[in-house]
């Protein structure tokens, strides 16, 4: 959605646009929430923000003209999530992207399985990720988008989705084998 | 790590990105590329890991509710725009409704004028209780919790009872005000809609539960019972929310 959309979105809606929201949008509530406490982190702190971006959505659903209604909220969800994170957490977002990989110890898949089995440890190492590359792994691992979904979800050029979900993987390997189950390192 | 394929291509081939000649080409390397066969089964097992350890999480049944709260302001609020044409029918139907109150005007006069507050104040009230975060001060579904909250904070004390047995479950109370008055606020749902029960003393005598008031989609209830002036409002249908007020009312 670009900002222009939003400064004319305003409108007016009655029983029919409320209708067609509930049957259109409301059913990805919990795609809603899932991607904003994994990028949150916080659960308390995402029904706050879930429940904004949702109602922000309904105020700007005029300006939803069909198509893909979960990759539509996502995106939404996902800009409040941001601003929100912008304004509380500004650290955490200062994690650069494009940050080089390299001489990454290659995993075992045995290793990497007994390290993946511990809901804790997988939870813990996902959340030591940057945000930018979390979100990518829950939006293709946990909520099963297509490339072309999380190019439109998080403004990433569809050309890119595949390179960055390869950088996140990597990450999330490396955290998940480097960190033994005794120390958590758990920022925040 | 040194072959190109394993830092991209290969997730495009798990995740079935690749176009068919791409896939193809990928599978050819694989044969000879011991980095990534191995990559490719490291990836896998942290995939099904993520998707085996019940990571999703679901929305509370709370946001539900504070979504579906914060809809009903967000739809009630603006009122479409009436074309011209409309206000002839509405000016017939101020002529209906003139004749039809001209002929129970009795009955009405006492419904009408006689609650200490406005239609428009009350709406104002219950929309008011309905924007996030704004329905309750004490959330309790005990009575034996939301009664006391009350002591020392009103000049009365507000009977509070919970009918859950009944489909109409307490979820709390609060503090408002209601034509610049002190009420106490009952908060009760009934299929996942919102019943604001207004209450405050009153020294006028009892009078039976009054017919339904209806404006912008709301219905309210409005009876004085022991001293006590009572104002049930809710986008239920009034036969339901009549439910709640006899109940009140015994």
């Amino acid at each position: 959605m670009s900002g222009s959309d939003q400064g004319k979105g305003l409108d007016v809606l009655g029983a029919q646009d409320r209708a067609r929201f509930e049957q259109l949008v409301l059913p990805h509530l919990d795609a809603a929430f899932n991607l904003a406490r994994w990028l949150l982190r916080s659960r308390a702190d995402s029904e706050d923000v879930a429940q904004e971006a949702v109602l922000r959505a309904y105020r700007f659903f005029r300006g939803f003209h069909g198509g893909d209604a979960r990759a539509w909220l996502l995106q939404i969800v996902r800009n409040t999530c941001y601003t929100w994170l912008e304004k509380n957490r500004p650290v955490e977002l200062m994690t650069e992207f494009d940050e080089e990989l390299h001489q990454q110890p290659s995993s075992s898949p045995e290793a990497l399985a007994i390290a993946g089995d511990n809901r804790e440890r997988l939870s813990r190492a996902l959340e030591t990720l940057p945000p930018r590359f979390r979100e990518v792994l829950v939006l293709r691992e946990l909520e099963g988008c297509s490339y072309k979904e999380i190019a439109s979800i998080t403004a990433i050029p569809i050309g890119t989705v595949m390179s960055a979900l390869a950088r996140a993987r990597q990450r999330l390997q490396r955290a998940l084998t480097n960190s033994s189950p005794q120390e958590a390192p758990r920022e925040l | 790590m040194s072959c190109e394929y394993t830092r991209t291509v290969l997730h495009g081939y798990l995740d079935g990105e690749l176009d068919a000649t791409r896939a193809a080409e990928f599978e050819r390397h694989l044969e000879n590329c011991r980095e990534c066969e191995n990559s490719l089964a490291s990836v896998e097992a942290l995939r099904s890991s993520l998707q085996r350890s019940s990571l999703y999480e679901s929305a509370p049944p709370s946001l539900r509710k504070k979504v579906r709260a914060g809809l009903d302001v967000a739809t009630v609020r603006e009122a479409p725009e009436i074309p011209a044409w409309r206000w002839l029918a509405v000016a017939a139907s101020i002529l209906i409704v003139a004749a039809v109150s001209w002929y129970s005007w009795p009955r009405f006069q006492d419904s009408a004028s006689s609650a200490p507050f406005s239609a428009a104040e009350l709406i104002d009230a219950h929309v008011r209780s309905l924007q996030p975060g704004h329905l309750t001060d004490v959330a309790s579904t005990d009575q034996h919790t939301v009664k006391p909250w009350f002591d020392g904070k009103l000049a009365f004390v507000p009977p509070v009872k919970d009918f859950s047995d009944e489909g109409f479950p307490l979820i709390g109370g609060r503090l408002d005000v209601l034509a610049g008055q002190n009420v106490a606020a009952l908060v009760y749902t009934h299929r996942k809609h919102v019943i604001n029960v207004f209450v405050l003393p009153t020294r006028e005598p009892d009078t039976s539960i009054h017919p339904p008031g209806l404006r912008q989609g709301y219905q309210w209830f409005h009876w004085r019972h022991q001293g006590m002036e009572y104002c049930a409002i809710s986008d239920l249908a009034a036969s339901d929310l009549r439910e709640l007020a006899q109940l009140l009312y015994q």
